[in-house]
């Protein structure tokens, strides 16, 4: 496979503020690569920048091999689904979708195939004459997809198509899109703030924040081996604690020495250890290392979630055996399941605003 | 139920003050001093069959100028950034705090023969040229005061045009000029409607400018039914008659635009 996006050291800046702070980014052929972050992490901002609304004020965009920087939206072979859809609302389904062949002056009977396999593809079939604004979202979230798909791009650009819907429409159609994806053999660039959207759905996830990319990877590699703090807070819930490195393999927190795997810090650097909630188990006090005050218990359906103040740290807990409130438990956690990770500046803000 | 009560201070209103003097002027279009019925009157409005045509081609045109004018602007307005917007607008807002009249007769003083603009043009050894008392100055006196009408509902209209959907258009392969005609002009129809209105009718109601700016030869319909009730030629019955062909003329026109509008778009 090879890359058919590559953006180079790209920096754009908004009234004198920077927004992207030199962002690289190769994307494979085929590739369901999603940018993931919080807003105004400059996720929507690279989804333009591929589109062609923006130009960025230094670095290059390749398309194909070829450099695109200044190459207008209309002559670019990529399309666009738009946050809020949208569609023209002077025109119906039918119209809305033919919109870009139209344009290309495509003979009418071609339009007319070519649409209908496109309302077969998202299942609108007979709406054919209704006016998008009497549309439910989803059924305007269909519109939107067939009438980007319809010009056949190489890659579909979709910034966070499915923000609108509510959560039962929302897995159906991840899942949807997952096949129209992969059944057209397309290159889809997904930009969510839904770090769960990001895990099911995508070949790579791009982690961003404050304009720059934190770390690229699989949803695995992500979830199991975020680079920094703020990757490992944004993608689901961890427990950040303040530690130092006094050697390899041991790692010091809350006042207590703990093993672990990870190697390789100067000597006594301070570091963030990263324990995700799930990981932590109870077991009894007299035996434990950790020990702290149950203080709220809340069901969430599969696990309880504990908080547990441990004097230094309050603890995320994830158990499906509940303690009482008020009760002292102890805490213990596998090596491999304590994540070391050097301390950055973006991380560290992420950490102190919680 | 209860709401309906808030609006009968304005029906009441309307009834004394539109629908009765309408029924009035209909009243005396078709009777005598006597008050005996006659058509006569109506009939005689054919007389100034040239004076109709002349007001609603000249309306017509000045309409047309602040089409052409308005729209672009109108457009740039509607792109431009929220309190850029309100500055652009209260500046075009400006001249309507002024008395009408008094801005009419500052036009006086630029087209007059030893007017400004005649006097700038003698300096390059141009003119000078008869400005004034033409139906071009007639003309401009409608475009200068009637443009903002043309522009607000423009821009109200075009300023709800998502900037999303334009994008939408040119990610689609629309260039610009596909992007107008596809997106921009359909969807701002229904303000080119309002704003077509708001000129045209008042337009072709005038009398003032036509007076100051035309001088005795460019008659309007306003001027021929303000002549009836305080000129010389005082005759209300024909007034009134004259009254109401104009205003069912209006009212075909405007029957007519609205054939072309879109279905949730009513203008009258």
């Amino acid at each position: 496979m090879e890359n058919i996006i590559s953006l180079k050291d790209i920096i754009v800046e908004f009234d004198g503020e920077r927004v992207l702070k030199q962002i690289s980014l190769d994307i494979k052929d085929k590739e369901f690569v999603t940018l993931l972050g919080p807003s105004g992490c400059g996720k929507t901002t690279t989804l333009r920048i591929i589109a062609g609304f923006i130009e960025p004020d230094s670095g290059d965009v390749m398309f194909e091999g070829k450099r695109i920087n200044s190459l207008p939206p209309h002559k670019r072979n990529v399309n666009t689904v738009f946050q809020r859809y949208a569609l023209f609302p002077h025109l119906n389904v039918f119209e809305n979708i033919a919109f870009g062949l139209r344009v290309k002056k495509v003979p009418e009977k071609e339009i007319v195939s070519r649409v209908g396999e496109m309302l077969d593809l998202v299942n609108l079939r007979g709406f054919e004459k209704r006016s998008v604004q009497r549309l439910s979202g989803g059924q305007q979230q269909r519109v939107a997809i067939a009438r980007a798909l319809v010009n056949k791009p190489k890659v579909l650009l979709l910034d966070e198509p499915l923000g609108a819907l509510d959560l039962k429409l929302r897995k159906g159609m991840q899942t949807e899109l997952r096949r129209i994806q992969k059944q057209l053999e397309l290159t889809f660039v997904y930009v969510t703030r839904d770090q769960e959207e990001a895990l099911t759905m995508s070949d790579t996830v791009v982690v961003m924040n404050n304009g720059r990319i934190q770390q690229i990877g699989s949803p695995t590699d992500i979830y199991n081996e975020p680079v920094n703090a703020f990757v490992a807070d944004f993608i689901g819930e961890s427990n950040i604690i303040n530690g130092c490195m006094p050697r390899d393999c041991v790692v010091e927190f809350t006042g207590k020495q703990f093993d672990c795997v990870d190697k390789g810090f100067s000597p006594n650097e301070t570091v963030d250890v990263v324990i995700r909630p799930e990981d932590i188990k109870v077991i009894p006090a007299k035996d434990a290392k950790l020990t702290g005050i149950v203080e709220s218990v809340v069901f969430k359906g599969v696990h309880y979630e504990m908080i547990v103040d441990g004097v230094d740290y309050k603890w995320t807990i994830h158990s499906t055996k509940d303690e009482p409130v008020g009760s002292m438990i102890g805490m213990d956690v596998d090596p491999f399941d304590i994540h070391i990770m050097k301390k950055t500046k973006e991380g560290a803000e992420k950490a102190y605003e919680d | 139920m209860k709401t309906r009560i808030m609006a009968a201070p304005y029906l009441v209103w309307m009834s004394v003050f539109i629908v009765v003097p309408l029924l009035m002027v209909a009243y005396f279009a078709v009777t005598t001093d006597k008050g005996t019925f006659t058509v006569s009157y109506l009939a005689d409005v054919g007389q100034y069959t040239n004076i109709f045509v002349r007001s609603i081609w000249l309306s017509v045109i000045a309409t047309a100028i602040c089409l052409v004018l308005a729209y672009p602007l109108a457009f740039m307005l509607s792109r431009m950034k929220k309190h850029h917007q309100g500055t652009m607008l209260m500046i075009i807002m400006l001249p309507m705090w002024m008395n009408f009249l008094l801005r009419t007769y500052a036009w006086m003083t630029l087209l007059g023969n030893n007017g400004i603009i005649n006097y700038l043009l003698g300096l390059v050894g141009l003119g000078p040229y008869k400005l004034i008392n033409t139906s071009g100055a007639v003309v401009l006196g409608m475009v200068y005061n009637y443009l903002p009408f043309m522009i607000l509902p423009l821009y109200s209209v075009m300023e709800k045009i998502d900037r999303s959907v334009i994008e939408a258009a040119s990610d689609l392969g629309s260039d610009p000029r596909s992007v107008l005609l596809r997106v921009i002009i359909p969807l701002s129809l229904p303000g080119v409607y309002s704003g077509i209105t708001m000129v045209f009718v008042p337009c072709i109601s005038t009398f003032i400018i036509s007076r100051m700016l035309g001088g005795g030869s460019n008659l309007l319909i306003g001027d021929l039914i303000e002549m009836q009730f305080l000129g010389n030629s005082y005759n209300p019955h024909l007034g009134a008659a004259i009254s109401l062909v104009l205003m069912a003329i209006v009212l075909v026109i405007m029957t007519v635009m609205n054939q072309f509008s879109p279905d949730d778009q009513v203008l009258i």
